[in-house]
């Protein structure tokens, strides 16, 4: 496997050109490449969801997308999403209504919650549900997660929660992991 | 921060606090395992047997050297370790035979995925490629997977050197359960089967290690670093001081992360041979195909009572299926749950006999609640059973038998001596939640649409409080280790506060509880204390978070290294306010001379005097910190009361959990938000194994459920938000009251859900089901019982 190939990628509204093998999957890409940890994976199957990003707009499961399908697009990781001084409405109700413990699958989850309030920012307990079908978390039950992810809905139809473009702040701190070159 | 930013003379403890730990998780800051890397650092693949026994006749790894990026691969010899993996249960008096493990297999392997090599290479990719060119020549022997088959006469042995597949026998409890059953109006008798499940928690193993200049540290995914390292010592022959091990942030462990793993051992090993640092990531397949199992017993349950409903005896006689190899704690988790085998209730005589069974499958161990969600599962399922024998209504047959709140401490028919305990006071609070008559009525109508709706309940007792030492240890049960906690409490110049235990939690929210705990006692805020865990080198001795010890033996640690920094703290106040040391007292945030509350300091001016020394007398000892160590003269014995309503679709066997209602007593509450988070996981769990989650290896061995495809842990949309309770009947053998909660959910469930199916069925004629009640299973009751209808 010695063939790369070129890559282009905005992670978190940051340019990056990365030269993979073309097997790379997005989340090692993430993850080793750009040393963004907070992207995790929790299965071989794409059942566990822990791996969930927004690519162009919308959650996928980032190891089931290959760096090079990922090539001129524009990737969202939980690290951009918002950042501990400036929380996304779905960060701040999963740490209000206790929907993490171990705190491994909640990444996927909060991008999972993010993607579905987005695109329906009203939705019934059921409906949550639903939508969270593809992230598994062993801890909590799923409780709390539905809970927070309706709780940070009702804070949208207040506020609006838009499909965030990413904050100075989260920008900042994708640039400072990113620089930091946590991967291998 | 919920509630005010300072205590305003309300106490912390007993608030729902939202969590310290948070920030960084909620936005990818958290730093697991496989987050940390190393500058050289390489990867290892495993290479695992295909077979699930055979002798390896050889190992060819030319192939896979040649590979570009392939730094080594090693075999069993390699290794150079100066013991195999541990078995830490010794029970005295007891026979039980004990096969060598190690880390890589030596000559035979024994179950699917048994370690036979390992590549080492720089590329996380690459080494999985020339994994797959090692050729390894298995010659197959003959296989056992059902543990009864493994008893007879003729089976194929696991371990041919035993000449038997039988581990251990283990007995508990009275000569005369037999005589006292015989005597009883009515006995029954009921095989219930718990299979084997997968702990399953969504961050996989993983392992770095890193060896240099004599010194080794292990960052890995454990409940139980400092296991880790003293058997690290023992298996590489080093010097526990020279070694470190680091459980950074742990994505869930459920008991999975209970033990001393091969590839713990084997990265050290690894990383110590080349001089180079390793790391490991388990795949979810090898996840689901080496990580020990839980549950795979097999219970014939006989118990007896008189015909209005009085309990007589329970004779429990138990073949646990322990699989190839006996991991750190194999044998002793079903001798676990033998000791609250009588549960709630009061009973003439009791008896549990164990037999532990060697099969061609991974270990089982310790899996949430370990023991006791089994034995709750049997009691509580046999409890109904027995109340539908003598028609009477199952919380009738209960309330008559619970053991009566004045009886506390109360010791049991199997020789435990439960702490605290209020069983009608739980059950009663249940019932305000939920009106069993209602669900009937409901069940009545829905049933004219082919619904089929159920309610069971399950009320239960267990064990935790991991351990006093004197009843545990190895001259008590044979755990050959103290189960003591300890911890070291350190205020600052600033009179901000370090807290270090020696617990590990892994989502537990420990931090969050422990520093209520602490803040109420020394009159500061949780915000100003933090809390260090999971690293053998900047905390205190420990051993671990598992078997809902954490707080009840951990937290207990804290209070008691807490009280001795009162102690020095209240000497510091009354030499510098000129009083004496016992009319110091803390009010509102500062320590105080009783009965003149303006005269008094802060923490930060005591840390101040502490660590400045000024005009402190002389042979004064600067500094304000103090460890202890604590060990419970017993475990704690937490109960409650659930109930389960259910929906079955008898077309398609299909079963809903509707309605779940939990009541729980773990005591005085520390963060009520964490107790309720507990249950809700402990519940999921519990309902994944009654419903979905099962383990299943076909007749030659091989893993039929080794992914997340076949092995289905439930999602959100499989299950309905949950309502709970609690009672506060504070433990006697804690100082705080606190029992444990983080099993208890698990514990309790499963009993509920399957009481509540057999519940709906029964207008079909269906009066029992075992686990995992699959909508194939249902149905092929629900077929059989209308067949037999028809016939």
């Amino acid at each position: 496997m010695s063939q790369r190939v070129s890559v282009r990628l905005r992670v978190n509204g940051v340019e990056h050109e990365l030269d993979v093998e073309p097997r790379l999957l997005l989340v090692h890409a993430l993850r080793d490449e750009l040393g963004l940890t907070g992207t995790h994976v929790g299965c071989d199957t794409s059942n566990c969801g822990a791996c969930t990003v927004h690519l162009d707009g919308r959650a996928v499961k980032s190891c089931t997308v290959l760096a090079v399908q990922a090539d001129e697009a524009e990737v969202t990781t939980i690290e951009g999403l918002g950042s501990p001084e400036d929380l996304h409405p779905v960060q701040e109700a999963f740490w209000e209504h206790h929907g993490l413990q171990c705190g491994y699958c909640t990444p996927g989850m909060i991008m999972a919650g993010a993607d579905l309030l987005a695109r329906n920012p009203d939705p019934s307990e059921q409906e949550v549900r639903h939508a969270l079908e593809g992230n598994l978390c062993r801890c909590t039950g799923y409780h709390n997660i539905v809970k927070a992810i309706l709780s940070a809905a009702e804070t949208g139809r207040r506020g609006a929660i838009h499909e965030p473009a990413p904050s100075a702040v989260g920008r900042e701190s994708a640039e400072e992991l990113a620089e930091q070159g946590l991967g291998a | 921060m919920s509630g005010a930013s300072d205590s305003n003379g309300q106490p912390w403890v007993g608030r729902r606090l939202r969590r310290k730990e948070d920030p960084p998780l909620i936005t990818g800051r958290g730093r697991y395992t496989d987050d940390h890397s190393l500058p050289g650092m390489l990867f290892a693949a495993i290479v695992r047997s295909p077979e699930a026994h055979a002798r390896v006749v050889s190992i060819d790894a030319s192939a896979a050297k040649q590979r570009p990026g392939v730094h080594a691969v090693l075999t069993g010899e390699d290794l150079r370790l100066e013991s195999p993996l541990p078995c830490a249960w010794v029970p005295p008096g007891v026979e039980m035979n004990v096969p060598d493990h190690w880390p890589l297999a030596r000559g035979e392997v024994n179950h699917v995925g048994d370690p036979v090599a390992v590549v080492v290479g720089q590329d996380r990719y690459a080494v999985v490629d020339a994994a797959e060119d090692v050729f390894v020549e298995y010659d197959p022997l003959p296989v056992v997977v059902d543990p009864q088959e493994a008893l007879r006469d003729g089976a194929p042995l696991v371990h041919e050197q035993f000449g038997t597949n039988r581990v251990h026998r283990w007995s508990l409890g009275a000569d005369d359960v037999e005589q006292v059953l015989e005597r009883s109006d009515v006995v029954i008798e009921r095989r219930i089967v718990n299979h084997r499940t997968s702990g399953a928690p969504i961050e996989p193993r993983a392992v770095l290690a890193d060896y240099r200049s004599g010194e080794l540290t292990v960052t890995t995914s454990t409940q139980v670093p400092h296991f880790v390292r003293l058997f690290l010592a023992l298996m590489l022959g080093m010097s526990e001081e020279r070694i470190r091990v680091i459980a950074p942030d742990v994505g869930g462990g459920f008991g999975a992360k209970l033990q001393m793993y091969g590839e713990e051992a084997l990265c050290a090993a690894v990383a110590r041979h080349l001089n180079r640092p390793v790391k490991w990531v388990e795949t979810r397949s090898e996840h689901m195909m080496v990580s020990h199992h839980g549950r795979d017993q097999v219970a014939t349950v006989r118990m007896g009572a008189t015909r209005d409903g009085r309990l007589t005896g329970v004779h429990i006689q138990l073949v646990a299926d322990l699989g190839a190899y006996l991991m750190l704690l194999t044998p002793l988790i079903p001798t676990l749950g033998a000791f609250v085998m009588t549960g709630c209730y009061e009973w003439e005589s009791a008896r549990v006999d164990i037999t532990g069974v060697f099969t061609n499958k991974v270990a089982t161990d310790a899996i949430r609640g370990a023991g006791r969600p089994e034995a709750t599962h049997m009691l509580e399922v046999t409890m109904d059973q027995l109340a539908a024998e003598l028609g009477l209504d199952p919380l009738e047959l209960r309330r008559r038998n619970f053991i009566p709140k004045e009886r506390f401490p109360a010791e049991t028919a199997l020789g435990m001596v439960y702490d605290s305990g209020d069983y009608h006071g739980t059950l009663a609070r249940l019932l305000e939640h939920i009106d069993p008559a209602e669900v009937r009525r409901e069940a009545e109508g829905l049933r004219a649409r082919g619904v089929y709706r159920g309610i069971g309940f399950s009320t239960y007792t267990e064990i935790c409080g991991l351990a006093p030492s004197r009843i545990a240890g190895p001259a008590g049960v044979g755990v050959q280790a103290g189960l003591w906690e300890s911890a070291l409490v350190r205020v600052h110049v600033s009179g901000a506060v370090t807290v270090y235990s020696g617990t590990s939690p892994h989502g537990q929210g420990l931090d969050t509880s422990f520093a209520q705990i602490v803040a109420d006692r020394l009159g500061i805020s949780p915000q100003q204390v933090e809390v260090m865990h999971g690293d053998t080198a900047t905390g205190p001795q420990g051993l671990g978070t598992y078997g809902s010890r954490s707080l009840s033996v951990g937290g207990e640690a804290i209070v008691k290294a807490t009280e001795r920094v009162i102690d020095k703290a209240r000497r510091i106040v009354a030499h510098r306010l000129e009083a004496a040391p016992e009319d110091v007292e803390l009010r509102e945030g500062r320590f105080s001379i009783a009965g003149s509350p303006d005269r008094g300091m802060t923490l930060a001016e005591i840390a101040g005097e502490a660590y400045v020394v000024d005009n402190m007398p002389a042979g004064f000892e600067p500094g304000l910190e103090a460890t202890a160590f604590y060990d419970p003269e017993n475990f704690v014995f937490p109960f409650g009361a659930h109930a389960a309503v259910v929906d079955v679709d008898v077309e398609t066997g299909k079963v809903d959990v509707v309605r779940y209602v939990a009541v729980d007593d773990c005591g005085p509450a520390i963060n009520p938000m964490l107790i309720d988070g507990q249950v809700h996981g402990g519940i999921a769990h519990a309902i994944g194994q009654a419903l979905y989650e099962r383990i299943h290896y076909d007749d030659e061995g091989q893993l039929v459920t080794g992914t997340f495809v076949d092995y289905a842990l439930p999602s959100a949309a499989e299950l309905p938000s949950f309502e709970t309770d609690r009672t506060e009947t504070p433990s006697t053998t804690t100082s705080m009251g606190v029992k444990g909660v983080g099993e208890a959910g698990t514990i309790a469930a499963s009993p509920a859900v399957v009481n509540a199916v057999v519940d709906a069925l029964r207008p079909l004629g269906i009066e029992f089901l075992n686990m995992p009640l699959s909508p194939q299973r249902v149905w092929e009751a629900v077929q059989q019982a209308q067949e037999g209808v028809r016939a």
